[in-house]
Parts: structure tokens; C-alpha cells; sequence
């Protein structure tokens, strides 16, 4: 039985597997399965089954964000499907693993979410800095066309669909999906106000489904073996696999596919290999820059959306980093605020004129011309950045190391003050 | 610098070279609006030049037939768009939070010693450019950069020091 449908084909010892190398291995069944009869309806169905939550970060449910999308003769007739590869989020190292390990699985998948949505058109927003991801998928996509799984009328069901590669220039915003769309359109990628949704009035206003390259790749695994099958994976109450990753001191670093559920213990402890020796672990963002610090006392929680936000933080991409006891908590925080701030569209005024501000005062923390004063401004943009304040989700991300580094690591704070000074530094 | 920013349209546009059409023709096919193209033909004509002047800007506006300041308003707006020269290899140097923690700061603080060139900076030689760039979701095997279009792991000063000869080979 297949345990690891997103990583099942992925030796990074070896080029990717061809078209033929893909098929022998169950590929593309899913594909032959709707040749036979599936409906869009009956995907839905399968895929709202699921339970499958968003990769992205977001964790929202793939099927109900699919069921969205206008359907029927009234709707329009043009819908797109986006598949957001602009991996940027810092600390995240995963969708990188699959686009240049298994390009076909994503195929598959944005074929599965094409068809369900009945988008003739999908486009790939690749970061342009994963350069061995393009010509890893560019190859692909060549192949699915001369095998006729990409084109018109796919395997005579009268569903056509063409993937088009677009290799972005940069800037971390173009994560945001309703941003994503505004560069795809070839404007600046500031996000769209929501209401109206991409779902409803996406890409050139016609509805598009903008989804992670993971998620995507969930979904040959659930259409080849099936709903119940995919139930079985976990070891948690959320459904499926996920890639987990661990980056920072510790003795292995990597990312693997893992069922949700486990506790956090076991991926830093025993996937991670524990922390390099002579170093203790302090906390960990659990799913990138954007997410609220754990502490060593949250290692028995599960790797499970619910859990995780039971804490106050996210699980978000999975991929966790670590801070361990030799590293300044507060130059962490900083590093990833003035990441942020030099992230921002700037196109609301709280995140432009306030992130810099933040980042400011981490820099003065750092040469220790930190006050209790500057402390009090960092814990007033907690609350002023945060979420509906500002017009996307950048800044209200940024937020969630300030805030909860703030509350964790006072003591930290406070010693750059008293000492005037980083004590990590020798 | 600032005076630079807009592209002036005192200057003239140059004519885009037949590959470079034919290239931006391509993208055309494959978008609805041509106003998406601009991106495209920004990154086709870098491809070509090393950057994006005043004169290439101009001549894909008048091209696409898009207004130069919605153009330029792009070309700023990403980070890997050029608007000044760039040396023969531009370094992409990766220095957001994981990188942080493995130490990026010595490796760049080697790389500064070696080119004697910081952030934004092209070596006299204009063999490199040394660019920040957003974490480039490699954490695992951090420190990391790219030169050019090839990325570069577990970064350390003896790696620098050969990465930096490979390249002024070429």
C-alpha cells in the first residue's frame, strides 16, 4: 500500500521520472479514471471527501474553496486554475522537493483540479530563482502534450486544458494569492481587495482557484486509491501526508513526507536528528516566518492544524525552524522583521511605515541602543499590524514572531537593554 | 539615482532586436491582454542585455503599446528586473532567517572581504553583483546563494573562495 503519495517517485539521486517512468508507476490513472465517466461533480465529491486542507499556509479546505467557482452554462466561460510555486515564505523548503523531484505528480494534479473546476487554461507561477523546478516541469509538460494528457480534447472526453509556465522576477507578495494574480496580469503585485474572490473574479475577472503546489499533488493519491485509503494515512484528526521540514541547528536537517498527527517531537527529535551537540533547543517557528513561536514544551503536540492553533500558533507550511540556546532570540525576531519590511508592497500605510519602524528598532536592539520605550512601540505594532488592520496578510504575519517572541523571550529583550548589548555576541 | 528611476522619455526607445520579437511574440500566445506580456518581455530583453536601460524600456513599451510608466512601474517593482548594470554574474545571496541562524553573516562578510563589493555593488572587473534575495527555500543545506542561474549550498569560506575562481574561469 502506497504511504507516501506525494514522494512515492522522488530520488533526488537520479533525474525525475520520464512520462513512461511516471505511468509504471500508477501515474496519470486518475486521468484515465475521469476518461471513463467521473464527473467534475464526482471529483468534487472525492475531493471534499477528503478533507484535504490547503498546503499553502492557509489550511483552508480544498473542495469547499473549489465549490466556489460558478458552474453551469450561466457561468463564465473561460476559468482559470493558478498554481501558487512562488515559495518564499522563509524557512520553507518544500514545494522546491516536488516540482524538482516529481513534475508529473503536479501535472496530474492541476489536471484533477482543471477538469473539476473546468478551467481550459491553468499557469504555473513559478518563483523565478528555482531555476532547476522550471526546466524540470518545462520537460514535463512537453511530454504530457505529445502524450495528448495536455491539449484538446483529453482522451476524447471534450475537456481541454493547456499548462502555461510563468517564471516570476521576485518579491515574496507575489505569495499572496489576489497579489499572484495582479502579476500574472503583468501589473505591480499589489493584493486585490476581497470581496470580490478569486473564485468568483480572479485572473482578467473570470473565476480562478489559486492553489499550492502541494495541495495539488494531494490529489492523484486521492482520486488512484481512493477516499478512504487517503483517511488511512493519518495518524491525527486532519487528513492526508504533508511534507514537514526542519531547518537550524540541529544534527539533520531535511524534509520528509510524514502522516499528519505525529507528535512535533518525533520529526525534530528523530527525522531531525535532535540538536547539534552542545546546544539545547529554545523554540521553533512550527510552519515558517509567519507563525507564533513554540516552545520546548509544546514538543508532544501533534502535527495537526487544530492542535497547533490550540497553542496560538499555525502549522501552516510544516516547515519549522529552530532556535537554539546560542542563538539570539531577538536577532532571529529581527532578521525576519526586517525580511518583512523589506517585503512589503507598500501599499497599506500600517505594514509600509510600520514594519520599517519595527525592523529599525530591532537594528538599534542589535547595537544596544535599545529602551523600554522602543519595547513598548514593538508590543503597540503587535497590535496595530495585526490581522484587520491591514489591508492583506503580510504584515499581520509578521506580527506572529514579534508578538509571540516578545512574550516568550522577554528576558532576552530586557538584557539588550540593561547590557546595551547582544549578549550572544563574543 | 533618482533621476534614473523613471525612464526618461527624452530618451529614445530602442528597436527590440528580431529574437527578442520573436521571443515576446511567443509570450503573446500564451496570455490574454499583452499588458502581461510586459513582465515577460522585461525578463526577455535582461536575457539579452545583462539589464533592462532606459532605451530597452521604452522600446518594449512602444512595442506592447503599454504606457511607459505602467512598465517602469513593474520593472521597479520586481527585485529581479535590473534597472543598472549588473556585473557578468549576479550573486543572489540568501540571508533570511535560516540562513541567519546557520551563519550567512560571516559568509557575506567573506564575500565582501574577497570582491571588497556590499549589497548593490558590482566588482571593478564586472565580474559580480551581490544582491539580497528572499530565503531561496533551500533551509536544509543553508547557507545558500545563487550565481547566475546555479545555487550554491552549505556555504562556507573555503566554498566562497572556489565558487568565486569557478566563475571568474568561465
Amino acid at each position: 500500500m502506497v504511504t507516501k503519495p506525494l514522494t512515492k517517485n522522488i530520488d533526488m539521486s537520479r533525474p525525475p521520472l520520464d512520462i513512461a517512468g511516471y505511468e509504471a508507476n500508477e501515474g496519470y490513472q486518475s486521468l484515465h479514471a475521469i476518461a471513463k465517466g467521473l464527473s467534475p461533480e464526482d471529483v468534487l465529491q472525492l475531493v471534499k471527501d477528503s478533507g484535504l486542507k490547503g498546503r499553502g499556509g492557509a489550511g483552508f479546505p480544498t473542495g469547499l474553496k473549489w465549490s466556489f467557482v460558478p458552474s453551469g452554462d450561466n457561468s463564465p466561460k473561460q476559468k482559470y486554475l493558478v498554481v501558487n510555486a512562488d515559495e518564499m515564505e522563509p524557512g520553507t523548503f518544500k514545494d522546491r522537493l516536488l516540482m524538482e523531484g516529481d513534475p508529473h505528480l503536479l501535472l496530474e494534479g492541476m489536471l484533477i483540479a482543471a477538469y473539476t473546476i473546468q478551467a481550459s487554461k491553468a499557469y504555473i507561477f513559478l518563483r523565478g530563482e528555482y531555476t532547476v523546478s522550471e526546466q524540470a516541469l518545462r520537460k514535463a509538460i512537453k511530454e504530457a502534450y505529445e502524450k495528448g494528457y495536455l491539449g484538446k480534447n483529453i482522451l476524447g472526453t471534450g475537456f481541454d486544458l493547456d499548462i502555461i509556465m510563468h517564471t516570476s522576477a521576485g518579491r515574496y507578495i507575489c505569495g499572496e494569492e489576489t497579489a499572484l494574480l495582479n502579476a500574472l496580469e503583468g501589473k505591480r503585485a499589489n493584493p486585490r481587495a476581497k470581496p470580490p474572490f478569486p473564485q468568483v473574479s480572479g485572473l482578467w475577472g473570470k473565476p480562478t482557484i489559486v492553489n499550492n503546489v502541494e495541495t495539488i499533488c494531494n490529489l492523484p493519491g486521492i482520486l488512484t486509491y481512493g477516499v478512504d485509503w487517503y483517511h488511512g494515512l493519518t495518524k491525527g484528526n486532519d487528513h492526508g501526508t504533508k511534507l514537514f521540514g526542519v531547518s537550524g541547528k540541529v544534527k539533520t536537517p531535511g524534509c520528509w513526507e510524514l502522516p499528519l498527527g505525529l507528535p512535533i517531537r518525533e520529526l525534530i527529535e528523530n527525522y531531525a536528528g535532535g540538536m547539534q551537540d552542545g546546544l539545547e533547543l529554545r523554540g521553533f517557528l512550527p510552519g515558517g516566518g509567519s507563525t507564533d513561536f513554540m516552545l520546548p514544551e509544546h514538543l508532544d503536540i501533534t502535527l495537526d492544524y487544530d492542535e497547533i492553533a490550540k497553542v496560538g500558533s499555525r502549522l501552516a507550511t510544516g516547515t519549522m525552524i529552530v532556535l537554539d540556546d546560542k542563538t539570539c532570540p531577538v536577532g532571529m525576531v529581527g532578521n525576519l522583521m526586517k525580511f518583512f519590511a523589506h517585503e512589503s508592497c507598500g501599499f497599506c500605510t500600517p505594514c509600509r511605515d510600520g514594519l520599517p519602524w519595527v525592523d529599525q528598532i530591532f537594528r538599534d536592539f542589535e547595537n544596544g541602543l535599545g529602551s523600554e520605550k522602543d519595547l513598548q512601540i514593538l508590543h503597540d505594532h503587535v497590535t496595530y499590524l495585526g490581522p484587520g488592520r491591514t489591508f492583506c496578510a503580510l504584515a499581520p504575519g509578521a506580527t506572529a514572531p514579534l508578538g509571540s517572541g516578545l512574550k516568550h523571550f522577554k528576558e532576552d529583550f530586557e538584557k539588550h537593554i540593561t547590557e546595551k548589548r547582544c549578549s550572544y555576541k563574543h | 539615482m533618482s533621476q534614473q528611476v523613471i525612464a526618461s522619455t527624452a530618451k529614445k526607445a530602442r528597436k527590440l532586436s528580431a529574437e527578442e520579437i520573436a521571443e515576446i511574440e511567443h509570450e503573446m500566445t500564451l496570455y490574454p491582454d499583452k499588458k502581461a506580456v510586459g513582465l515577460e518581455a522585461l525578463k526577455i530583453v535582461q536575457k539579452y542585455h545583462g539589464w533592462v536601460s532606459d532605451e530597452s524600456l521604452l522600446g518594449i513599451a512602444k512595442y506592447l503599446d503599454i504606457p511607459v510608466a505602467d512598465l517602469e512601474g513593474v520593472a521597479t517593482f520586481f527585485n529581479l528586473v535590473y534597472r543598472e548594470p549588473v556585473g557578468k554574474n549576479v550573486i543572489l545571496f540568501c540571508d533570511s532567517v535560516s540562513c541567519w541562524i546557520m551563519g550567512c553573516e560571516g559568509i557575506k562578510g567573506h564575500i565582501k572581504q574577497q570582491l571588497d563589493i556590499d549589497y548593490g555593488e558590482t566588482t571593478e572587473d564586472g565580474d559580480f553583483t551581490l544582491i539580497p534575495v528572499p530565503c531561496l527555500g533551500d533551509c536544509d543545506r543553508a547557507p545558500v546563494m545563487m550565481v547566475g542561474p546555479d545555487l550554491h549550498r552549505n556555504l562556507t569560506p573555503e566554498k566562497i573562495d572556489s565558487i568565486i575562481s569557478d566563475y571568474k574561469n568561465k
